[in-house]
């Protein structure tokens, strides 16, 4: 930064203030944002904007957090919501802080790229004239004649792999030019992870998909459950490709440590990569995806779907099959709703729990471990007269009961009824039965295609490759100067200076130049 | 007794052995304390005066100690000088405990022992104390000592009491090469992070009056402010990298490189904080003190991140229960 200022001292003066004052005011303006203490300020901003987003629900990672969250505090939560408190890292503010800091270090790079193209092509800099002057500086009388000792010098300075410059009286040197390179590449690269960033949002999508075990998945916009997509998408970038899930494996901690944990999670997938060609068999695992092209899927969750048998009044099967599920807890008490929309004469639903390993105790059954150990469904019944088809999405986790009444039995209590595998059980006064026929398993599966992933993972790489260069490289100064006084007798003067805070090894390297120049000269006499 | 027996017997005894370390050291600043505090002052044991014996240039001995304190067998300094040995034999011996006790706790899970937030706990004790006796037997810098054994004690105490669990297996997600790759380089950048930390406290320490007084043996300023630089660029680049494997393998794991979990956002704060502070060390009017804050701050958010994180909220980076 210390360029900036100088051209800021150089540029900035009463009078031109007042012959251009809008110019200068926006001249004024831009090198304000482009200094090093607004850049620091904005990075302080942001990690400062960046902290209520861990601390409140986020919408785009836990919407059921953002909405219990509103329903317990109903006077600060709206509040949160108009200022974006829910959406931090999309909010207006967090994007402004963000978009300057990078303006900031636009403007602050680019000018520096500009000097460091101009100084690399220009020799060490002059030899000053009173070397004592300088950090480091030694002397001494060495028996030799001006220009062989310089010879010598400029010879020991190339050996340390300085960049050398021969002068009438003196040998300048300097070194270190990457490490600026490096401080340049490191924040461009910046940029470029910034771009990948922003082309992944614009051009790619993420999806997902519950898929029943058994049944499959083909990449078009209706089998998707819900899907974000950035401007520049449309349902002709999905790659056509199927797959079916043949078989999942989880499986789960049974022993005393970490009873219930996740151990294993595989399924086992045929994959269509464009339709006609031949299948492939792949084990998707949890970090092992799968790649179609550019495309990825991933196995990003699993559940239960407990297979029911639904016969209505007149005895005929009005629905059968497998009906996902969602869990609520990490034992997978899982909640849903079985809709049998075309029984007869009356349409009948169910809803509520799919228990893995059912328990009945104070708190009401739930499940108390992840894996199939007692699997039972408790579900409640509804009957209602035929509903015209409308086409409305509605949502198959959950039952609406408008234009539903809830089954009793004789006294008047809401049925309740709990099944495991094979049973059967009978609605009051003839409306049907439901029969418990087993469980499958689904997945979810994450499809996404993330165009800008690989410049950002090559941004990432110059970045930290930069980073290292700008850290590491000691850019240092040397002068050497050989007076002459007396024929065959010089004086001999060595000076540095480094450019870099905080290195040390100046003095030593000033000292090894000196010595190696004196000694030598010993040594061949 | 098995594997994970002998380890949890390792890192308990070695939990009691930093203690230890930390009191010796404790006793040695305390010893040292006495050299410089001058005639001035009073202490409740003892009265000391200072004697103008010509100033020989070493610290230590322009101090003369009054009768009660002449009499004894040695001086304080010598004293000093073996409280501070004892702590460093006794912190190389906790080390090597806590060593030990991961090495068996890896065996008797079969697995790299950072698979929850108890291992992963002792791993990084174990980084940062293995970084501080580099520097403390290689560079002479054992006034560390009592900081680094303070911090190791803190760590291994919470371990044992707040994060133990059993030996267990992974779950899936850690199924990854990059759960080695991630880890380590985390580790050891934050290792150097806390040495910076250190140093930087440190730094304003020696920078105020009464810290001169009551920490008589650090090194000045400019040695301190250059090895605080020293472990934060060389921390930097490896956190950056760390971050950056996590989001390759949250790809991976998770089928997003970033979604703002916690510990990914407090990752990110941590690495803007230090990219302030490398910045502020560049700029005029920002170096030293206030460069130094920065690295402090630095150091408490990535303390945050590591533990705060997953004791506070609930995200993806919490496995075996914390």
């Amino acid at each position: 930064m210390s360029v900036d200022n100088k051209v800021e001292a150089a540029n900035t003066g009463h009078r031109e203030l007042r012959e251009r004052p809008l110019r200068d005011t926006l001249r004024w303006s831009w090198r304000q944002l482009t200094s090093m203490r607004t850049a620091l300020l904005l990075l302080f901003a942001a990690t400062l904007a960046a902290i209520p987003g861990s601390i409140v629900p986020q919408r785009s990672i836990s919407p059921v957090g953002v909405s219990d969250y509103l329903a317990q505090h109903p006077r600060i939560g709206p509040i949160y919501d108009a200022i974006g408190m829910f959406d931090v890292y999309s909010s207006v503010w967090f994007s402004a802080i963000y978009l300057l800091l990078l303006i900031s270090l636009i403007g602050c790079i680019i000018p520096r790229v500009l000097v460091y193209a101009k100084a690399m092509r220009q020799p060490p800099t002059l030899t000053p004239r009173n070397l004592a002057r300088m950090p480091e500086h030694r002397s001494a009388t060495v028996a030799l004649g001006q220009a062989a000792l310089l010879d010598r010098a400029e010879a020991e300075l190339r050996r340390r792999r300085f960049r050398v410059v021969r002068r009438a009286d003196s040998v300048s040197a300097e070194r270190g030019y990457l490490r600026e390179a490096g401080n340049l590449v490191f924040h461009l690269s910046l940029i470029v992870v910034l771009a990948g960033v922003a082309i992944g949002s614009l051009a790619g999508y993420k999806g997902s998909a519950v898929v029943v075990v058994g049944q499959g998945f083909s990449n078009n916009l209706t089998q998707y459950d819900d899907i974000t997509a950035g401007g520049r998408f449309t349902s002709t970038n999905l790659r056509p490709f199927s797959l079916i899930v043949n078989s999942f494996d989880a499986e789960f901690e049974t022993g005393p440590v970490q009873t219930g944990a996740a151990r294993v999670f595989s399924a086992d997938l045929s994959v269509v990569d464009e339709p006609g060609a031949t299948p492939r068999e792949v084990t998707l695992e949890v970090n092992q995806p799968l790649t179609v092209g550019g495309t990825t899927v991933h196995l990003i969750g699993h559940g239960y779907a407990p297979k029911v048998t639904v016969r209505d009044g007149d005895g005929n099967v009005a629905f059968s099959g497998p009906v996902p599920f969602l869990p609520q807890d990490g034992n997978f008490s899982s909640a849903g709703a079985i809709k049998a929309v075309d029984a007869r004469p009356e349409r009948l639903a169910f809803q509520g729990f799919f228990l893995p390993t059912a328990v009945v105790d104070d708190q009401g059954p739930r499940s108390i471990f992840p894996g199939p150990i007692n699997p039972e469904v408790f579900l409640n019944a509804w009957y209602g007269p035929p509903k015209v088809e409308t086409g409305q999405p509605e949502n198959v986790y959950s039952l609406d009961v408008t234009g539903l009444t809830q089954a009793q039995t004789k006294d008047g209590e809401a049925v309740r009824f709990r099944l495991k595998p094979g049973e059967v059980f009978d609605l009051p006064e003839g409306r049907g039965s439901v029969t418990m026929d087993g469980w499958d398993r689904w997945v979810k599966l994450q499809v996404a295609h993330q165009p800008g992933l690989v410049l950002t993972l090559i941004g990432v790489g110059f970045a930290v490759t930069g980073l290292c260069f700008s850290l590491f490289i000691r850019p240092r100064r040397l002068w050497v100067r050989a007076s002459s006084e007396e024929a065959g007798e010089c004086v001999l003067e060595v000076a540095g200076l480094d450019r870099a805070d905080s290195r040390t090894g100046l003095d030593d390297e000033v000292q090894q130049v000196r010595d190696a120049l004196v000694v030598s000269e010993s040594e061949r006499a | 007794m098995n594997w994970a027996g002998y380890s949890n017997l390792a890192i308990v005894t070695s939990w009691v052995l930093f203690l230890v370390a930390m009191v010796l050291h404790g006793l040695e600043w305390a010893f040292a304390g006495r050299i410089r505090a001058g005639g001035a002052q009073r202490t409740k044991a003892r009265e000391y005066a200072t004697v103008g014996v010509g100033n020989t240039g070493d610290d230590s001995s322009d101090t003369e100690f009054s009768s009660a304190a002449a009499s004894e067998s040695s001086t304080p300094s010598a004293r000093s000088e073996r409280f501070g040995r004892m702590g460093l034999a006794m912190t190389v011996l906790a080390f090597a405990l806590t060593l030990l006790g991961l090495v068996a706790r890896g065996i008797a899970a079969g697995r790299a022992p950072w698979g929850n937030m108890y291992e992963f706990m002792l791993t990084a004790m174990v980084f940062i104390v293995g970084a501080y006796l580099v520097l403390a037997i290689r560079y002479g810098q054992r006034w560390m000592g009592l900081f680094v054994t303070l911090l190791a004690a803190l760590g291994n105490g919470l371990a044992v009491t707040v994060f133990y669990v059993g030996v267990a297996p992974l779950v899936p997600a850690l199924h990854s090469v990059w759960f080695i790759i991630h880890i380590v380089i985390a580790s050891i950048a934050g290792a150097a992070f806390n040495i910076g930390g250190i140093a930087s406290i440190m730094y304003l320490i020696r920078g105020s009056k009464r810290g001169q007084n009551w920490f008589p043996m650090l090194p000045d300023q400019k040695k301190l402010d250059r090895l605080a630089y020293g472990a934060h660029a060389f921390a930097f680049p490896l956190w950056t990298f760390a971050v950056a494997a996590g989001a390759v393998w949250a790809q991976y794991a998770w089928g997003r490189p970033w979604g703002w979990d916690p510990k990914e956002t407090w990752a990110l704060i941590t690495w803007a904080i230090y990219a302030g502070y490398l910045h502020a060390r560049a700029t005029a009017g920002w170096k030293g003190k206030r460069a130094a804050i920065i690295a402090v701050i630095g150091m408490a958010s990535f303390w945050f991140n590591f533990i705060g994180v997953n004791l506070v909220f609930s995200g993806l980076h919490s496995y075996a229960g914390i």
